[in-house]
C-alpha cells in the first residue's frame, strides 16, 4: 500500500476505534453525541450537548481510550522490536519479565517511598524494567543461548520481579493499598484521565517514530546480529537504543496502567501474517493495530460482565494465552 | 580495492588461535585461505571483515585503520558471506538479497528503482532469479548460500570475504560460483577446502596451520605434496594437464590420524 492511501487509512482506523471506545460502555452514547463533544473540546464548536454524558465522553471515556491506544502501540512495538533483536518468536515485554520489573519499580516508590517522593512512578518503573531486562538477559546467557534460553530466563524473571512485588506489598502496605495494587497490576485502565495522556501520548509517539527510523536496521538483523555488523549496522549502539526505547515505553504504560500481558506477542504476528516480516511495514502495522486492539479490549473488559470492569490484563490474556500457544506450535513446526 | 593485515592475533579459550598473520591483499586479487579444520580460517575472515576485534595487530581496508571506519563506512565497501547463517523469518528470497543495499541506504535516500536493479542483478549472478519469491525455510542449503551470495554482491563491495563459498553447492554451481568471483572486479578473501579449487580460481593462497601463517604464495609453490603432507596429512601427485597446463592434485591416500596424534 501506498503512504498515501495507508496513512488516512490508519488515521481513520485509529479515529473510528476511539470514537467506539466513547460511545460504547455501561450506558451507550451515541456517536453524534461523541463528534458533538470532542467537536466542542478540540475545535470550541459550541454544540449543545447533555453536560453529564458530555462529562462521561470526554472526561473519562476519550481520556481512557486515548491512553489506552497509547499503551497498545507502546507495547505492540514493544514485542516487535524484542522479537526482531533477539530472533525469537515469542518475546514480548511480558513473556521477558520487563513487565513484572516495571511493576516492582512502579510499587516501589509507590509503597516503599524510594527516591523520597524525588522519583516518579514511571521513572521507577523505567528502571526496574531496565533492571528485569539485564537479569533475564544475564541469565539467559548462563542458561546457554537457544531460543528456549531466553524464554526460560523471562519466565524466572518474571516470578522473580512478581515475587518481589508480592513481598513490597504484603510487608508494606495496608489492606486497601494492597487491593487497589493488586487490581492496578493486572492492567486497569479505569484510573486513567487526561493527565496520563500528556505522558503516555509523547512516549508512544516518540517510541513510534524511533522504531520507523530504525525499520532498516531491525530488518538487518534477520540473520543475527553478526550479519547486521556486515550489512553496516552498529549493532551495540542500535542494541542499546531500541531495547532502551523498549524499557521505556513499556515502563511508562505500566506505571499508568499495570502490566497488560501479551498484546506485543499477538499484535505482531497477526502484522506479520498480513504484511510480512520486512519492519518498513511491520512496525506502522503493528503500531495502528495495536492501538486498535487496545481499545476494543479495553471496551470488552467493560462490557463482558454487565455492571462489572473485567481487568483489561484479564481480556487479553484470554485472547493472548491461545495466540502464545499457536505460535509456540507453528515454531516447532518451522524449525 | 586493498586489505592488509599486520601482525594479526585473537585468543579465545585461553589459547591464541591465530597468531602473527601479517598479509597484503592487492586490489583485484583472489586470495584463497586454506588450512584443516580449526586452523583459524574463519576467524582470521571475521577479524578482516571488522566482525571481531584482534587481540594484537590491526586489519587496513584501503590504508584506513578499522578500528576507525565506521560499520557503515566498512559494509559499503566489504561484504562478508558467512559460514553459515540462519533465519525463522518467513521472507523471501529477494527480502534476502534486498538486506545487502542496507549500508547504502539512509532517510533522505531510501530503496529505489537503481537498487532494485542491482538486487536483480546480483539475483541472476547466482542463477537465483527464478527463485526470487521463494520464502527461505523452503530453499535447499545450496539454494541459501547462493542467495547469501547475492546479498553479499548487492553490496557492491571492492572487497569480498567468503567463508566455504562452495559449501552445500552441486559441481556446476561451485565451478560457476569460483568462476563468477573470478570474474568480479572485486578483491576476493576466500576460505575454501578444496585444494583444486584454490590451485584453480586463486591468484594466491595463505596456507594456515594452527592459526599461524604455514605458507603463503601462488598456488604452484604453496600447495606441494610435501607441504600438504606435512599440514594436511594427506599425499597427493601432482597432475600437470598436457593440454592447457592446468595444475591439479591427486589424492594418493592419507596418514591415520593414531600416527600423527601423540
Ligand atoms: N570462542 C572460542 N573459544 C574457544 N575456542 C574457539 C573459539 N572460537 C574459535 N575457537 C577455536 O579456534 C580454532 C579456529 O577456529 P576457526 O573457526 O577459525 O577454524 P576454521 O579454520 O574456520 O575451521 P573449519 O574448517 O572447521 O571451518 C578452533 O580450534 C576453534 O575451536
Ligand atoms: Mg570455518
Amino acid at each position: 500500500m501506498r503512504p498515501l492511501v495507508a496513512v488516512p487509512a490508519a488515521a481513520l482506523a485509529i479515529l473510528v476505534a476511539l470514537a467506539c471506545g466513547a460511545a460504547f460502555g455501561e450506558t451507550a452514547i451515541p456517536l453524534s453525541t461523541v463528534a458533538k463533544t470532542a467537536a466542542n473540546h478540540l475545535f470550541g464548536a459550541g454544540f449543545a450537548v447533555d453536560p453529564i454524558d458530555a462529562g462521561i465522553v470526554w472526561n473519562y471515556r476519550l481520556a481512557r481510550a486515548v491512553v489506552a491506544a497509547c499503551c497498545g502501540v507502546a507495547l505492540a512495538l514493544s514485542g516487535v522490536v524484542l522479537q526482531a533483536l533477539l530472533r525469537n518468536a515469542l518475546a514480548d515485554p511480558y513473556v521477558l519479565g520487563i513487565s513484572a520489573g516495571a511493576s516492582t519499580g512502579a510499587v516501589a516508590v509507590a509503597i516503599l517511598g524510594v527516591g523520597g517522593g524525588l522519583v516518579s512512578l514511571s521513572a521507577g518503573a523505567f528502571a526496574g524494567a531496565l533492571t528485569a531486562f539485564g537479569t533475564v538477559a544475564l541469565l539467559a546467557r548462563a542458561a546457554g543461548s537457544g531460543a528456549s534460553a531466553v524464554i526460560l530466563a523471562g519466565i524466572a524473571g518474571s516470578q522473580l520481579f512478581n515475587a518481589l512485588t508480592s513481598f513490597i506489598v504484603a510487608r508494606s502496605a495496608n489492606a486497601e493499598q494492597a487491593r487497589g495494587i493488586m487490581f492496578w497490576l493486572l492492567g486497569n485502565l479505569s484510573g486513567a484521565r487526561w493527565p496520563d495522556v500528556t505522558l503516555a501520548l509523547p512516549v508512544a509517539v516518540a517510541g513510534t517514530l524511533l522504531c520507523l527510523f530504525q525499520t532498516r536496521a531491525l530488518d538487518a538483523f534477520t540473520f543475527g546480529a553478526e550479519s547486521a555488523a556486515s550489512l553496516g549496522v552498529p549493532v551495540r549502539a542500535t542494541q542499546a537504543v531500541l531495547i532502551g526505547t523498549t524499557a521505556l515505553m513499556t515502563a511508562v504504560m505500566v506505571s499508568l496502567v499495570g502490566s497488560i500481558g501479551f498484546v506485543g506477542l499477538v499484535i505482531p504476528h497477526g502484522a506479520r501474517f498480513l504484511v510480512g516480516s520486512r519492519h518498513g511495514r511491520l512496525v506502522p502495522v503493528s503500531a495502528v493495530t495495536g492501538a486498535v486492539f487496545l481499545i476494543a479490549c479495553d471496551i470488552a473488559s467493560r462490557m463482558i460482565v454487565p455492571k462489572q470492569v473485567v481487568p483489561i490484563g484479564v481480556v487479553t490474556a484470554l485472547i493472548g494465552a491461545p495466540a502464545f500457544a499457536l505460535i509456540l506450535i507453528r515454531a516447532r513446526r518451522m524449525t | 580495492m586493498s586489505l592488509a593485515a599486520e601482525n594479526l592475533g585473537r585468543d579465545a579459550g585461553g589459547r591464541a588461535i591465530l597468531d602473527g598473520v601479517s598479509l597484503v591483499v592487492t586490489p583485484g586479487e583472489r586470495l584463497g585461505i586454506i588450512g584443516p579444520n580449526g586452523s583459524g580460517k574463519s576467524t582470521l575472515l571475521r577479524l578482516l571483515a571488522g566482525i571481531d576485534r584482534p587481540s594484537r595487530g590491526e586489519v587496513t581496508l584501503e590504508g584506513a585503520s578499522m578500528r576507525r571506519l565506521t560499520r557503515r563506512a566498512i559494509a559499503r565497501r566489504l561484504a562478508f558471506v558467512e559460514q553459515q547463517a540462519e533465519t525463522a523469518e518467513r521472507l523471501t528470497v529477494r527480502d534476502a538479497v534486498e538486506l545487502g543495499r542496507t549500508p547504502h541506504l539512509d532517510a533522505l535516500r531510501p530503496f529505489g528503482p537503481g537498487d532494485t536493479a542491482i538486487v536483480n542483478a546480483a539475483l541472476a549472478r547466482v542463477d537465483m532469479s527464478p527463485l526470487a519469491d521463494r520464502l527461505w525455510h523452503t530453499l535447499s542449503g545450496g539454494e541459501r548460500q547462493r542467495a547469501h551470495i547475492a546479498r553479499a554482491l548487492a553490496q557492491e563491495p571492492g572487497v569480498l570475504l567468503l567463508d566455504e563459498p562452495t559449501n552445500h553447492l552441486d559441481i556446476r554451481h561451485q565451478i560457476a560460483l569460483l568462476a563468477l568471483i573470478r570474474r568480479l572486479p572485486v578483491t576476493a578473501v576466500m576460505a575454501l577446502h578444496d585444494l583444486n579449487h584454490a590451485s584453480l580460481y586463486c591468484d594466491r593462497v595463505l596456507l594456515l596451520r594452527s592459526g599461524r601463517v604455514a605458507a603463503l604464495g601462488p598456488p604452484a609453490e604453496v600447495l606441494t605434496p610435501a607441504t600438504i603432507r606435512a599440514v594436511f596429512g594427506v599425499e597427493v601427485a601432482v597432475h600437470i594437464d598436457p593440454e592447457d597446463g592446468a595444475r591439479s592434485l591427486l589424492v594418493k591416500g592419507h596418514i591415520p590420524f593414531e600416527e600423527t596424534q601423540p
